[in-house]
């Protein structure tokens, strides 16, 4: 009698555009052998929205509405980005009021994409209560760049030369009652997350990037950082004003999800610590102080000066972009975005680049999984920090 | 119930009258039906349980709608799924779809029938007692794996086979540790080990004579219960919701009423065998001389016993639901690990410490 031989396939399993984890729609073909993982092939441009094509109709003041749709939960980058790149092809100056302003609202938002990529992340992992933890910490930010800018995500705030409105009253207190509280808080997460023996054993020598590899693959943010490359573009370029505060790069070397998980923690603190710099620095105080100062002298008084204001220049919507081109990067909490401009003797560009991190990070993600378990699929791509808006634009 | 003598003669009067003996044969199923319904009850509070607590570490507020602080949402949840629409997978195997979650369901209700609530409040004091729990609860995984082959889903089946090989793998460690508790008091009928464990007070506990079986005993059932964080087989970010995917309507409602009843009998079954059973526990106070006035009536001690049970099983649900959403969930090699390689050994170490102690006390 002779037993039927069985096969011995491999089991593909599609993890489809809908799928509870929250990473948005990412399509993952995976071919398994049991539990491990045998090849992994992401399908993407579910969420293609044509923005680079938009970004040509539409005028350069009005496209505000647009970038802040490509990383929605870092919005401030993106728009960040958008005026940078015709601020540098038109060498725009910027007040130094209007830079700290910036500044500060960049690395709130810094911190904000953090905590969002912090709840799902352990919420793949199993853990599903600092979920809840984060939004608690995100919506006093919201509160903040609601009190700023009118809108608690998708803020219109950047302008060319500047930011649209000065802060009110009273913002510079709340944002250091802000910064006091989130101490607090990130040592709450350390106590929970960081030295749980569960959490480390999911996490830790999972997902390895050599340096040497993360440079090869073109890899940028955290990515880079955790796999012993100190890389920051804040330091690099100094853009904004950066170079007058004092904060460090923060930078692990394992290359391990949990060196990128320690990373994020890291530059959360330093944001911090920036934002309090920031925040004691600022040229003229707060608004109410610089009105009254204003008030206070006649006529030519010191706080007009062009360091005080908070836009050199509002642009006039007829602001034309010379025939030029340039690359404009800004050091995104997932990586480097970039613009890459083609400027045309018009209100229009002629060609209007975005180079989202999340797209470039992805890349190696099917090189990571492919000696893994199933389970640690969900742990590289969280660790990995992509969202779709921008990887798919 | 166990009826002692005077009450057999009282339904004996009755048998010799011929047209009683219907009723003799029915009144046999009451303490039965009263038990399923007890239980039934108890499914509904863990389940508000869960939510309220689960709410409270979350900072936010649980089921507040459905009846006064939101009791009666479990009840509403089962009349849901109740009206829902029965789903079949089109090519899966019907009858092994369907038969599925019926199966994880009754090994756990069969698990009730030696739990004692009270000196004579069990429905049957078997010789074997606590094994009777641990060979019947083994049925269980045939009945995942029924579902999960059965629904034509890759995910499912996954799913199915990882929840198989978790419970086949946490059933040892468990039954070391009963069997060290069986030692320890010289019989496996669970009054016997209640009784063991009453002379002393709170310090007769079996908690403080077997501490690591106790541990021991701890994760093991949560992972029988499967239980964050040892809940792979159905993660929701990898698996959907692993065997339970394409389960709707009543099918999937015996699923949550099984993972339910599973973490009842568990937390009930800690309460007989670590933590006293219905003993009050408290020694040396003169109470118990006052209750012995009344035990004539006998069903106000009863009632102590239920609730001193009851609220031991509490603080074992309160720990599996803190828990829960407290920790992450292991990875499945490394969920196998922590069976087979570091709980297997430290259980039998348990019970040559048992073994030698009880060699030395004789």
């Amino acid at each position: 009698m002779t037993v039927p031989v069985t096969r011995k396939d491999l089991m593909i399993v599609n993890m489809g555009p809908h799928h509870p984890s929250m990473h948005g729609v990412l399509r993952l073909i995976l071919t398994l052998d049991g539990e491990d993982v045998i090849d992994c092939e992401p399908i993407l441009g579910y969420l293609h929205r044509g923005m680079e094509k938009n970004s040509g109709k539409p005028n350069n003041s009005t496209i505000s509405t647009y970038v802040t749709r490509w990383d929605y939960l870092a919005t401030m980058f993106t728009e960040a980005i958008t005026v940078n790149a015709p601020e540098k092809l038109e060498n725009v100056q910027v007040p130094q009021r209007a830079s700290y302003i910036r500044v500060i609202m960049l690395e709130l938002s810094r911190i904000a994409s953090h905590l969002l990529w912090l709840g799902p992340f352990m919420a793949d992992i199993g853990a599903q209560t600092p979920f809840f933890y984060i939004f608690r910490e995100r919506e006093l930010i919201y509160n903040l760049f609601e009190a700023a800018t009118g809108m608690r995500m998708m803020h219109n705030y950047f302008r060319i030369g500047g930011v649209a409105a000065d802060l009110p009253y009273g913002w510079i207190e709340k944002c250091f009652d802000f910064c006091d509280y989130f101490l607090t808080g990130v040592v709450e997460y350390q106590k929970l997350i960081t030295r749980n023996p569960i959490f480390l054993e999911r996490v830790e020598g999972v997902g390895i990037i050599g340096g040497e590899e993360a440079v090869n693959w073109g890899l940028s943010g955290p990515m880079l950082r955790a796999s012993g490359i100190q890389w920051d573009l804040r330091k690099v370029d100094n853009y904004e004003c950066y170079n007058e505060f004092d904060w460090e790069i923060q930078w692990q070397k394992e290359g391990d999800s949990l060196a990128r998980y320690l990373v994020r923690i890291g530059e959360m603190k330093e944001s911090i610590k920036m934002i309090q710099q920031a925040l004691e620095g600022i040229p003229g105080g707060p608004y109410e102080n610089l009105e009254v100062r204003r008030f206070d002298r006649a006529k030519n008084s010191e706080w007009n000066d062009f360091a005080y204001r908070f836009i050199s220049k509002k642009p006039s919507p007829n602001f034309e972009l010379s025939k030029q081109e340039l690359y404009a990067r800004v050091e995104a909490p997932k990586g480097e975005l970039g613009i890459y401009l083609i400027g045309d003797n018009s209100v229009f560009p002629w060609r209007w680049k975005i180079r989202p991190p999340g797209f470039i990070n992805l890349q190696i993600l099917p090189e990571l999984v492919k000696r893994m378990k199933l389970a640690d699929i969900m742990t590289i791509l969280g660790s990995i920090d992509i969202i779709m808006g921008e990887v798919d634009r | 119930m166990i009826i002692d003598t005077t009450e057999v003669q009282t339904i004996n009067s009755f048998s010799t009258s011929g047209f009683f003996k219907e009723v003799y044969g029915l009144i046999w199923i009451i303490p039965i039906l009263t038990l399923i319904l007890e239980i039934t009850i108890g499914v509904l509070v863990i389940v508000w349980l869960e939510r309220e607590i689960s709410a409270a570490i979350q900072q936010r507020i649980g089921p507040e709608y459905a009846g006064p602080l939101g009791i009666l949402q479990a009840i509403a949840d089962g009349t849901k799924l109740l009206l829902k629409e029965d789903l079949l997978p089109s090519r899966g195997d019907i009858r092994l779809f369907s038969v599925g979650p019926s199966i994880a369901v009754i090994s756990v209700l069969l698990s009730y029938l030696v739990i004692p609530f009270g000196y004579r409040l069990v429905l049957a004091d078997l010789g074997i007692g606590v094994f009777l729990w641990i060979a019947i609860s083994s049925i269980a995984p045939i009945g995942l794996l029924m579902s999960g082959y059965g629904s034509n889903n890759k995910y499912s089946f996954s799913g199915g086979l990882r929840a198989a090989a978790q419970s086949i793998s946490y059933e040892i460690p468990l039954t070391l540790c009963v069997l060290s508790i069986s030692l320890t008091c010289d019989s496996s009928s669970t009054v016997d080990i209640v009784e063991a464990q009453s002379k002393y007070g709170f310090w007769g506990w079996n908690l403080w004579r077997q501490p690591i079986g106790f541990l021991v005993f701890l994760i093991s059932s949560l992972a029988e219960c499967e239980r964050l964080p040892f809940d792979l087989p159905e993660a929701e970010e990898e698996l959907v919701a692993g065997y339970q995917t394409e389960y709707s309507g009543i099918k999937y409602a015996l699923f949550y009423l099984a993972s339910y009843l599973n973490l009842l009998v568990s937390s009930l079954f800690v309460t007989v065998l670590y933590l006293g059973g219905w003993n009050f526990s408290i020694p040396y106070i003169p109470i118990p001389e006052l209750f012995r006035i009344n035990q004539m009536a006998g069903i106000f001690g009863m009632t102590i016993d239920i609730f001193i049970t009851l609220a031991k099983a509490y603080l074992f649900l309160f720990i599996s639901i803190t828990t829960r959403w407290t920790l992450p969930r292991m990875r499945i090699d490394q969920l196998l690990n922590l069976g087979w390689k570091f709980l297997l050994p430290i259980s039998l170490g348990n019970l040559l410490l048992t073994t030698s102690s009880q060699l030395v006390s004789l």
